[in-house]
């Protein structure tokens, strides 16, 4: 059950991924990458990470598609420009074969499920996911938590003084 | 473990099927006698002037990257609140700490007038 579940979500979200780069309306690219977005936070529930699931829908499915869309509306693109070249076609390629072989080989080195963390479903199941990363957020990662306000702070008087007419 | 989920999942097919249906059936059952007038795009009863994709204005684009970073403000808060008791004065402070930062930001923003719509 839980493994034709998986197959179909992920059948769609490569499907979406797929038409994100054959769309040739930009606007339609973007919405196929929310449905991209939504098929990974699936992913994401069904790895036991339900936080992680609601961020995914939150920030990215909600915010950051709003700043893409934004900006292809900005910059009015109605349909994708530039041809394809020969360059371009011989060095996509050529990384593609290249990340497929990176794949094959560390495959071929280890096991195909990896090793597993520290944490399993049991833990989980009885702490709780979300206060599973509070816990190591507020505590281990103290410093990079509040670091991240300093990031956001320079994110946000960059917008400001990029986008401003008169600062 | 996808049993808790269930009830999303049936709410996304009703909701998949409400609107992939109405078009449908109305495509059905639906009188077609289409006139010029009747293929317009309906634009609150006006005439529509121009194209509906022009160049939008940068405003928007700023209000956006504000409304993402205050986002991610939030979304940090959502564990804080789960651990709020565990964490005790300690996780306050920290949390204290974070959202002033933030705020001098917010201050920055409105004190330079980025939240006007000019």
């Amino acid at each position: 059950m839980e493994t034709l579940f998986f197959s179909i979500v992920a059948a769609i979200a490569i499907l979406m991924s797929i038409l994100v780069i054959r769309c040739k309306n930009p606007i339609n690219s973007a919405l196929s990458l929310i449905m991209t977005f939504f098929c990974l936070a699936t992913l994401y529930v069904m790895l036991e990470a339900p936080f992680m699931a609601a961020i995914q829908v939150i920030v990215y499915a909600g915010a950051i598609m709003v700043l893409i869309v934004f900006v292809i509306m900005l910059l009015n693109i109605r349909t994708e420009s530039g041809r394809r070249t020969q360059h371009a076609l011989f060095l996509g390629a050529a990384t593609g074969l290249f990340l497929l072989f990176q794949t094959w080989y560390f495959l071929s080195r280890s096991s195909l499920t990896g090793a597993k963390g520290a944490i399993d479903s049991a833990a989980i199941a009885k702490v709780g996911h979300t206060e599973l990363i509070g816990q190591s957020l507020f505590t281990e990662f103290l410093l990079p938590f509040e670091i991240t306000s300093i990031l956001l702070l320079a994110a946000i008087v960059g917008a400001v003084v990029l986008a401003k007419k008169k600062v | 473990m996808l049993g808790a989920y269930l009830p999303i999942i049936v709410l996304l097919v009703v909701a998949a099927c409400f609107g992939l249906g109405s078009v449908v059936v109305s495509s059905l059952v639906g009188q077609k006698k289409l006139s010029p007038v009747k293929l317009q795009p309906y634009e609150c009863g006006c005439e529509p002037v121009g194209s509906a994709q022009e160049r939008f204005s940068i405003k928007f684009y700023l209000i956006a990257m504000l409304f993402i970073l205050f986002d991610i403000e939030c979304v940090f808060l959502y564990p804080w609140a789960v651990l709020f008791k565990r964490l005790g004065v300690f996780g306050l402070i920290e949390m204290g700490v974070f959202v002033v930062i933030l705020f001098v930001g917010y201050i920055y923003v409105w004190k330079k007038g980025a939240l006007e719509w000019e």
